[in-house]
């Protein structure tokens, strides 16, 4: 799924990023648990969560992965902002749950890691 | 018991890191440089990321458990290997520490989303070669090797 579209049907806001939407991401994968993220992710996966401190960028870093959506109206501070600006990772905030972005993703066809 | 150490014999580049307690504002920054070096190096995309993701899992252990401690990179013609020492309580227990879904993560550790227990096994995971090695109340030291 191309990340604009992502944007789109998670009713997004692009906090960095903006000017490049255009690539695909191939799964998703929904965490507030680090450690699970760095175990079970995958790259060229879209990552959902709620956490919004620096170390979430960091792990997005060591595992290639490009996106961001930050659930449940979370936005994190400048400082992550710029830590991933700094890292070309693209930062997303929706007002919906983890639930419902999961669901809304799921049924436009992004599937979970190695479902594909 | 061998002890943990490094044989710096053969070595194209040493790379050395210092990680602080509980500085999470700082944390990862170690393996996000180690990362970048690896990359202009032209090595193996797969294996810089199973290097990345090791050695963050520690660097982060490292910051959540100890009193601080050091990374320590040799990249040589057929492997890297990644030692990561650290000061502080050690593990009493390390095949309890091995489980996944064990931690003794803090609750400042727990906050940022950290304690998930499953450090440890990633590092494993990610690499050709791990070793322990702890003395309670004193040092943790791990040693990684993942061949090129």
């Amino acid at each position: 799924m191309v990340v604009k579209q992502i944007v789109e049907l998670v009713e997004g806001k692009v906090l960095i990023g903006a000017s490049n939407l255009d690539f695909r991401v191939k799964a998703a994968f929904g965490s507030d648990l680090m450690s699970d993220v760095l175990a079970f992710a995958e790259t060229e996966a879209v990552l959902l969560t709620g956490l919004i401190n620096n170390q979430v960028i960091r792990t997005a870093e060591m595992l290639d992965l490009k996106a961001i959506v930050f659930v449940r109206g979370k936005v994190p501070g400048n400082d992550v902002i710029e830590l991933a600006k700094e890292n070309d990772i693209v930062l997303i905030s929706t007002e919906m749950t983890m639930y419902k972005t999961s669901g809304v993703l799921y049924s436009h066809g992004l599937k979970g890691i190695s479902e594909e | 018991m061998e002890s943990i150490s490094f044989n710096e014999e053969g070595s194209l580049m040493k790379l050395e890191f210092d990680v602080l307690k509980e500085d999470f504002s700082r944390a990862g920054e170690a393996s996000s440089k180690i990362k970048k070096v690896l990359m202009q190096l032209g090595i193996d995309s797969k294996i810089i990321r199973r290097i990345a993701i090791a050695t963050y899992e520690a660097e982060i252990n490292v910051a959540i458990h100890s009193e601080g401690g050091k990374i320590f990179v040799l990249v040589k013609d057929n492997k890297i290997e990644v030692l990561i020492e650290d000061v502080g309580p050690g593990i009493e227990d390390v095949e309890q520490a091995m489980k996944e879904g064990y931690t003794t993560a803090t609750q400042i550790a727990r906050d940022m989303g950290f304690g998930a227990g499953m450090g440890l096994p990633n590092m494993k995971r990610c690499s050709d070669e791990f070793f322990i090695e702890s003395k309670v109340e004193e040092y943790t030291k791990v040693k990684l090797v993942m061949n090129l």
